[in-house]
């Protein structure tokens, strides 16, 4: 077991070799201020990074989050800015519709048998299809609440601020460590993406818990979408693009395998944390182009994927020794 | 002409879907059909239909070899940009119309080998292995770009994208010869059927005597082959290469026109020129919802639209043997 938890270990290691480099460079970086900044301006990533670990655990994978969360910022605006709604009725409204959107997703990939990656493709260009048909518009969100809830943090030592949408994304990460480790419905994720066939011998509610799995990713993503549209005070129908990419890396730098069964919830806090690592290298350098973000996150995916590759052909061969007659 | 019957009837669905929105977009504008020849070329909204879906039909003549090989290639898009990075640079910098047609291919191959040296000797999943190269791709185009969009006035660059041959746009001469080409190769050869048993499954294949290994690196090299001749002529088409926006969503309109030419995302049986077919459906789609005065942001949706309802028809044909080799032993837990 202890081999299986080798890629998250690795991350953290890289983690903390990255940030003492950083440290070393620019000593102002070791402060309360990037860290809270690192918590507010990843929420969202973090958010539905959650959500996706648990899609990739159960062995799928779901391309359709980037474009929930421009739809859901969208939504809200228009509920909160032309229709007068007071927010939180719009985040429930907005929730409630990511929610069934995943859940539908589920459902057809369940009952319809197709692979996931086609059917959450379909829902991509539908969520974002969807966001386009009610304004293509950037919709500007002023409300007392927005106001007050932006303005809502816990002032650090050093100078540094814990804002809501951090404290958000860190209690979403609390809960999706006990959902994955301490319930039931952990457990049918991990047997499900360790082998389907088995997990529905061994009497696992296949049809329950890939709909699940969906309507949960569904409303993380909607989740993260009320996070964006704290974050930006607005909805625009091309936010977010990408985000689905940045999410599957983040998830994959955390140590889950993307053949699904084998994964940490706590490995994809630190998956996120590289990205915004990375970022703020960035902006601290000052001479740097955004798109090296790109290219390290892609480097990093690699070498992930390769130790991972390797890990299980070291655990085969292990076995086959093993195994063998002498 | 044996062969053309069977032919015609497997691919009446998506003929009849083809006719049906053609009749759409010309009951929405009557000149649809209308051709005209001026200045020795062909002009007209088919045409227009054929010259924008050139480059999608050129990404979906190389993306059916790999989803036959049962893969995928996430990377197209990207390596778009590159090669119109590449091009539009290596132009700029007053290098020979052939090598830099010749370089940008070169990236383009590349980038396929990279991609097939992934999935074929280190054996990572096709989505896993071709997402690395998806996001660092446009980081590596912008390096190559320096983060502008470069402009380039270089007719002979130019004319690949917007010049014309023998009546017809450059772009969709050029699909056409590669999509003849590669059916050739394919059919007149065991290639195709090499692949086939390669996307059926891999190891009996390997173990009935094929280089699986060889073959699945010379698919995605042909692949970054295709996505690159389709970057160099999206970036001639507008005399610039963008590496934030050329080639952006292509690689899904690409895997979109394989799944309407009815290649199966679980590998095995194919057609280059249904995958064509498909491409052109999709374009003749686009083209109707933009003359048809509907916003382009329907675009989207009727897409899905589109892929949620071959995805039922693929579902509900199992039984009827539509797909013939899609066996319930076959469905892993790919994707």
């Amino acid at each position: 077991m202890s081999s299986r938890l080798l890629p998250f270990y690795a991350t953290l290691a890289i983690f903390l070799l990255a940030y003492g480099i950083c440290v070393f460079q620019f000593p102002n970086m070791l402060s309360t201020r990037v860290a809270g900044n690192l918590l507010t301006d990843n929420a969202f990533l973090g958010i539905v990074a959650v959500g996706m670990t648990f899609v990739i655990l159960s062995g799928g994978i779901d391309l359709s989050v980037g474009a929930v969360i421009g739809f859901t910022t969208v939504l809200i605006a228009v509920l909160i800015s032309w229709y007068g709604l007071h927010p939180l009725l719009a985040f429930a409204v907005a929730l409630a519709v990511s929610t069934a959107f995943g859940a539908a997703m589920g459902v057809v990939i369940h009952y319809l048998d197709v692979p996931a990656f086609i059917v959450t493709l379909a829902g991509m260009f539908l969520a974002r299809g969807m966001a386009f048909v009610i304004t293509t518009d950037s919709i500007p969100i002023s409300h007392e609440f927005y106001t007050m809830l932006q303005g809502l943090y816990l002032r650090l030592p050093g100078g540094g601020r814990f804002t809501f949408v951090g404290g958000l994304m860190l209690l979403v990460f609390a809960f999706g460590i006990v959902l994955a480790h301490f319930t039931r419905f952990g457990s049918y994720v991990y047997a499900l993406g360790g082998n389907k066939t088995s997990a529905e011998l061994m009497g696992v509610p296949v049809a329950r818990t890939t709909i699940g799995i969906y309507a949960l990713s569904g409303f993380l993503a909607g989740l993260a979408g009320v996070v964006f549209s704290l974050y930006t005070s607005a909805g625009y129908s091309l936010s977010a693009v990408g985000v689905e990419l940045d999410t599957i890396a983040a998830v994959v730098i955390g140590g889950t395998l993307l053949t699904g069964g084998v994964g940490l919830v706590a490995g994809t806090f630190v998956g996120v944390i590289i990205q915004g690592l990375i970022q703020t290298y960035i902006v601290f350098d000052g001479t740097l182009s955004s798109w090296w973000t790109k290219i390290v996150v892609g480097l990093l995916l690699f070498a992930f994927i390769a130790l991972q590759r390797l890990l299980v052909v070291l655990s085969d061969r292990k076995r086959l020794l093993r195994n063998a007659p002498t | 002409m044996r062969r053309l019957v069977p032919g015609l009837r497997k691919a009446a669905p998506q003929l009849v879907c083809l006719g049906v929105i053609l009749f759409f977009n010309w009951l929405a504008f009557p000149g649809f059909f209308d051709l005209r020849i001026q200045d020795g070329r062909l002009f007209g909204s088919l045409i227009d239909v054929l010259n924008r879906g050139a480059p999608v039909a050129i990404l979906a003549i190389g993306m059916t070899a790999v989803i036959a090989s049962k893969g995928v290639d996430l990377s197209v898009g990207a390596v778009m940009a590159m090669a119109g990075a590449v091009a539009a640079t290596m132009t700029v910098a007053d290098h020979p119309l052939p090598i830099v047609l010749l370089s940008a291919l070169a990236v383009g191959v590349a980038c396929g080998l990279l991609n097939g040296l992934l999935v074929a000797v280190l054996e990572l999943q096709p989505i896993v292995a071709t997402l690395i190269l998806m996001v660092a791709g446009r980081g590596i185009a912008q390096l190559i770009t320096e983060g502008v969009i470069v402009t380039f006035n270089d007719p002979g660059l130019i004319f690949v994208g917007t010049g014309s041959f023998i009546g017809l746009p450059m772009p969709v001469v050029l699909a056409a010869v590669l999509a003849l080409v590669a059916v050739l190769v394919v059919r007149r050869t065991a290639l195709g059927m090499l692949i086939e048993s390669i996307g059926v499954n891999r190891s009996a294949s390997t173990y009935a005597g094929i280089n699986s290994r060889l073959l699945i690196v010379m698919i995605y090299a042909f692949s970054g082959f295709c996505a690159a001749l389709a970057g160099i002529i999206a970036a001639a088409d507008i005399r610039g290469a963008d590496a934030n926006n050329a080639g952006l969503w292509l690689e899904l309109d690409a895997i979109l026109a394989v799944v309407i030419g009815g290649t199966s995302l679980l590998g095995g049986r194919f057609s280059i020129l249904m995958s064509v077919l498909g491409a052109i459906i999709i374009q003749a789609m686009n083209t109707g919802i933009l003359i048809s005065g509907f916003p382009p942001e329907y675009n989207l949706v009727v897409k899905a639209c589109v892929i949620i309802m071959i995805l039922l028809a693929q579902s509900a044909s199992l039984g009827a043997g539509w797909l013939p080799r899609r066996a319930p032993a076959a469905k892993s837990k790919e994707a």
